[in-house]
């Protein structure tokens, strides 16, 4: 084989692993939009947020890895049904653009708060995982994990909606918000419930991120808009769109940043993005 | 009155006022200017997050002109607005023709200001990547070269920012007195309606954000050449949109001075932070203006301006009641 294409196959398996990741941060994102019909702005600061609750329980106070990171998912959890009912709650019934407003509010003070009591520096856990040999290609470990419990967290996303009666009643209210509460469905708690599980499933993805990359303030806005580009792409609400999207998406970082500058791979994923919008509004999988 | 204040604004500088506080009073002025450009079309429904991507386009079209062509600014500056402007067109045809309207509308323009500063970045080579570029400085032995647009003296900078300032102001007012913003609030409550009793909802939508666009690059071009430094987190990117759209909320952006007053806000308040806490606290300011942020927009969502104004006119209407 031309070793050109070994390395360009490594792009792509590379971009598949990126694309399980992202497609985690896209379903948390999406959980929330389906169900309560906000954008949450600061989704990657709740991600920031966790991968700080790792650092400082695992590095700081010594805690096992395993119990850092469950109380990390916990912690975001926490934060998201805190988020929902201290800022979104108040202003359900304001004009939708004030949801998406208030959320970028509370983007700009996560990321500062966090700059104020943790500081600029870059930190890490420590933890280095190999690189994983198959041939001539390197592929990372972390990623490799991280792929795993994506697609893991994922399928139990699905079987908790399909299954459960809590899951049912995400569903439901999800397709229709008027007639939920005349069935006798409390959406207030539906709602906080729904914060809670996009907070952990932020937590999940705070636990590995911190495997792969450097943790500080602005980390945030470095795969933030991204996430956003992946649910409009997919059709914001539309888990299964969400989930093709960020593979998609992958592959023009990867394949991108192969042929040309890493920059350049994400120009191109936003433009296509771009170009996708005006051919297909409603996502990739939107219907007319 | 109200030409009483501006003349005591116009000669604040030439009554002996320090250097830090008439750099503070320029920086507002400027940053008032971006604002207003933002609201000439955010207060008609047309929420962008991406005026980043205009203001990127004039700081560095102009700034990469000068060093690496030897273009001045005065041919640099119609480039620059010619660009914003076919990018104004390239965004908003398609989103307004395919009614892309709200979370998608804002979120399509989030896509446009990240990409403008990641190809900054990308051309590092010549941009200087993200560590940011100074315009080659043609101060060396004058001190104002007209040609390069460089100024030593604050006290030009302050009238041409103030003259700037002024012109984005009669902007809103001619949009305001013109047919088309009539139409305009149509579109925003109703945008089928709108279309349905002839307006012509794409072309009026276009023409807005046009001009939108031209007055945040003319804003990207006085930033960089008054600080003479631009980077592309300052001045493209989500960051610096998302600071445009809330200056604009904490002002309030259905009155003309509302952006002004957003912009002095900000303003006073990350400086007084600074002053009053001192520089160790890095990051208070933004916290606060943060949290400000989101109670601004949940208790008081027309702004400053907007709410006192409100109350000033809900006395008058009880006043003449009784």
């Amino acid at each position: 084989m031309d070793i050109f294409d070994v390395f360009l196959l490594e792009a792509v398996l590379n971009g598949l692993l990126l694309g399980g990741i992202l497609a985690l941060l896209a379903l948390g994102l999406n959980l929330v939009f389906g169900v309560i019909d906000v954008v949450w702005i600061c989704y990657a600061e709740m991600i920031m947020i966790g991968m700080y609750a790792v650092y400082y329980l695992h590095n700081v106070y010594h805690w096992p890895l395993w119990l850092a990171f469950a109380s990390a998912i916990a912690i975001v959890a926490l934060g998201g049904a805190a988020l929902h009912h201290l800022v979104i709650r108040p202003v359900l019934a304001a004009e939708p653009i004030n949801q998406l407003l208030v959320t970028g509010g509370v983007l700009f003070f996560l990321q500062a708060a966090a700059t104020l009591v943790f500081g600029v520096e870059f930190r890490n856990l420590g933890i280095r995982l190999p690189q994983l040999q198959f041939g001539e290609m390197y592929l990372s470990m972390a990623r490799l994990i991280a792929f795993g419990v994506a697609l893991a967290a994922m399928i139990a996303m699905s079987v908790f909606l399909k299954r459960s009666y809590l899951g049912t009643a995400i569903r439901a209210i999800s397709q229709d918000r008027q007639i939920m509460p005349l069935m006798g469905v409390n959406p207030n708690r539906i709602f906080l419930v729904t914060s809670a599980l996009g907070g952990a499933l932020a937590g999940v993805a705070a636990c590995l991120l911190v495997l792969q990359y450097d943790i500080h303030p602005a980390i945030g806005l470095s795969f933030g808009p991204i996430t956003f580009l992946i649910c409009v792409l997919g059709g914001l609400g539309n888990m299964m769109g969400g989930f093709i999207a960020a593979f998609i998406f992958a592959q023009f970082i990867s394949v991108g940043g192969f042929f040309l500058h890493v920059e350049w791979g994400y120009v191109l994923a936003f433009l296509f993005f771009i170009a996708v919008m005006f051919w297909k509004p409603q996502g990739i999988l939107g219907g007319k | 009155m109200k030409y009483a204040a501006l003349a005591l604004l116009a000669a604040a500088p030439l009554l002996g006022m320090g250097n830090y506080p008439l750099h503070l009073l320029i920086l507002c002025l400027l940053w008032a200017c971006v604002y207003t450009s933002w609201s000439v079309m955010g207060r008609l429904g047309m929420v962008s997050f991406g005026h980043g991507a205009f203001m990127g386009i004039g700081a560095y079209v102009v700034v990469m002109g000068w060093n690496h062509y030897g273009l001045s600014p005065w041919i640099g500056t119609p480039i620059a607005l010619a660009l914003a402007a076919a990018v104004a067109f390239l965004i908003g045809y398609p989103c307004f023709r395919f009614k892309i309207v709200g979370h998608y509308f804002a979120l399509v323009t989030l896509a446009l200001s990240e990409v403008t500063r990641l190809i900054i970045v990308a051309l590092r080579d010549q941009t200087g990547g993200s560590l940011g570029v100074t315009p080659k400085t043609a101060l060396a032995d004058v001190s104002y070269s007209l040609n390069a647009l460089q100024f030593s003296s604050k006290l030009v900078w302050f009238y041409v920012i103030l003259a700037f300032w002024l012109g984005g102001l009669w902007i809103w007012k001619k949009v305001d007195e013109s047919m088309g913003r009539l139409a305009l609030e149509a579109i925003s409550q109703e945008e089928d309606a709108a279309a349905s009793i002839g307006i012509n909802v794409t072309k009026l939508k276009l023409g807005v954000t046009i001009l939108s666009a031209l007055m945040t690059c003319m804003g990207g071009v006085l930033y960089a050449q008054y600080q003479l430094y631009v980077n592309p987190d300052t001045v493209s990117g989500i960051g610096i949109s998302l600071q445009m759209v809330f200056g604009v909320i904490a002002g309030g952006m259905f009155v003309r001075l509302g952006p002004t007053v957003g912009a002095a806000f900000t303003l006073l308040l990350a400086e007084g932070l600074r002053l009053w806490f001192g520089n160790q606290y890095h990051g208070l300011d933004l916290t606060v203006y943060g949290l400000m942020l989101v109670l601004f927009i949940i208790y008081m969502p027309k702004g400053i301006l907007g709410a006192a104004s409100g109350a000033l006119e809900k006395r008058r209407m009880v006043r003449a009641g009784a």
